[in-house]
């Protein structure tokens, strides 16, 4: 049954979508009237034109990034995860590294692109690699500050039932943190994009970087756009796919 | 519904000590040598200021530290780490709040690697008996703090435990909360039977409930005072002021608490 509802909600639902098109309205209509080349800046409809038009190339380009980001991601995760359970069950442990993975996070992780590729080629391992760099510090953080956020009376809580540190771990410590740690996969997740790309922009054969960068030296605005589009995708997807993953294995607090 | 009874345990508590170290190595006599006996189903109910004791006590008798002397033996069985039983009721719920009511019932059995199952419809009555049936597959943000309590004490409760400690579990409820729960914990506890250490810092609540109060001291933590608290059952909290004997014993623990000049009259 369809009720009616008070322009308020209606308004305040669909905002987002409303001010997108107002503004990729105006960039469409504003372009031809400011006499600027469609080389230079080309509208809305044509990106959106030339994306389904290119859409075999922009795939296979696509596919060589969305692999690099992915690795690198899954890397960050697997070193990540296991270096923050470190951290957090020995205080010496964290004492020696906490330094000196703060003075690592303040190397600007792209000043290290040219490196990358003097050591491991044109191929796809330096974007790996600096995808991995720039994804593993937001997790490590994200994952020891979720740990250490936990009530200690939880834990009091769960070792008055006898728990094992093994079942406190996984029936409370774990469970209490995913919130933290899923947010922190999110991060690392866009900033894997950002690694992978910066990597493609500096050395390579294949992937949106690259392609982005001929369109570049082709004076190809559009594809250039396109590509740009095709990048941020890329980094919309994977968000939504980590977020689909933590609203299967976490309950949000806060939903009624 | 089937009745649940649960027999109290007995509980015998000898020269007990506990002594912190601070960070300027010093020691802190938070317990000094303490003698309790507690006879099967008694409600007890252990009132003082902060750093008295009483917590300390607590961790003790849940097995969470260790004592530094002395010995706790629960129906003559010396415990020196968490026991099945004796169930455990903090000051807030700590529910998990991503498990339902009825899975966060069922933790201590899981724990223990019992079967799930079998305890799931004794979980249900649980709920009942504090008037939340139905309430198993809601989560714990789905109900009010007196609520959650509740599911709390059921927790403590699922594996019929002699023992139930219960650690200022009414501190954090709103006053007309805290009166509800108070009535239905006696209620609870004249069904079940189980020998209860109840810690407070509420006179009034003390006096309420216990059958025994033991009021401590720190520094160090000894118990001034044993009171017995011969009132009819069940108490009614409304009518607890019309009775001559509540203000007797009311009177006695302020009295204590005066000497030692943890109250100060004015």
């Amino acid at each position: 049954m369809r009720r009616k509802k008070s322009r308020g909600p209606w308004l305040e639902r669909y905002s987002a979508i409303i001010l997108a098109t107002l503004l990729l309205g105006a960039w469409q209509v504003l372009v031809p009237l400011s006499g600027l080349s469609e080389f230079v800046l080309p509208t809305p409809v044509a990106i959106a034109t030339r994306i389904v038009n290119e859409l075999p190339l922009l795939a296979s380009h696509a596919y060589v990034t969305l692999f690099e980001v992915v690795s690198g991601f899954a890397m960050g995760v697997l070193v990540g995860i296991p270096l923050a359970l470190a951290i957090f069950y020995s205080r010496a442990f964290e004492r020696a590294i906490y330094p000196i993975l703060v003075a690592l996070q303040t190397v600007p992780k792209v000043a290290l692109a040219p490196l990358l590729v003097l050591y491991l080629g044109y191929g796809w391992a330096p974007k790996i690699t600096l995808a991995f760099l720039i994804s593993f510090f937001p997790i490590v953080i994200s994952t020891v500050v979720g740990l250490q956020a936990l009530d200690k009376n939880l834990v009091n809580l769960v070792r008055s039932m006898g728990a094992s540190e093994w079942q406190t771990f996984f029936k409370v410590r774990l469970p209490a943190a995913l919130p933290n740690i899923f947010g922190g996969f999110k991060v690392a997740v866009s900033l894997a994009v950002i690694g992978a790309v910066i990597g493609e922009y500096v050395a390579a054969e294949r992937g949106l970087g690259y392609l982005q960068l001929q369109a570049n030296s082709l004076f190809d605005t559009t594809l250039n756009f396109a590509t740009v589009v095709a990048i941020s995708g890329l980094g919309v997807m994977l968000y939504f796919v980590i977020d689909f993953v933590e609203s299967r294995v976490t309950y949000k607090r806060d939903t009624k | 519904m089937n009745v649940i009874i649960q027999a109290g345990a007995a509980v015998d508590i000898a020269r007990l000590s506990k002594i912190y170290k601070t960070r300027e190595d010093e020691d802190v006599v938070a317990l000094d040598k303490i003698d309790l006996k507690f006879e099967p189903g008694t409600f007890v109910a252990v009132v003082g200021p902060s750093g008295c004791g009483k917590s300390t006590l607590l961790s003790l008798l849940a097995g969470l530290t260790g004592a530094s002397t002395g010995t706790i033996a629960i129906d003559g069985e010396t415990i020196n780490k968490p026991h099945p039983k004796i169930g455990v009721v903090f000051q807030s719920d700590l529910l998990l709040y991503w498990r339902t009511v009825l899975e966060n019932i069922l933790l201590p059995i899981e724990i223990k690697r019992l079967d799930v199952a079998r305890y799931r419809s004794r979980a249900e009555e649980l709920l009942a008996q504090v008037g939340l049936e139905g309430f198993g597959n809601k989560y714990p943000s789905e109900l009010s703090g007196g609520m959650r309590q509740r599911v709390a004490i059921c927790r403590a409760l699922i594996q019929e435990p002699g023992l139930l400690l219960m650690d200022e579990p009414f501190g954090a409820l709103d006053a007309l909360t805290r009166e509800q729960m108070i009535m239905d914990l006696q209620a609870m506890w004249m069904r079940l039977g189980n020998t209860v250490l109840f810690i407070t810092h509420g006179i009034d609540e003390a006096v309420f409930l216990a059958d025994r109060v033991l009021v401590m001291s720190p520094r160090p933590g000894r118990v001034d005072l044993d009171l017995n608290i011969d009132m009819p059952r069940p108490r009614q909290w409304s009518r607890i002021h019309e009775n001559k004997d509540y203000h007797g014993y009311v009177r006695k623990i302020r009295d204590i608490f005066e000497a030692k000049g943890i109250l100060v009259a004015h």
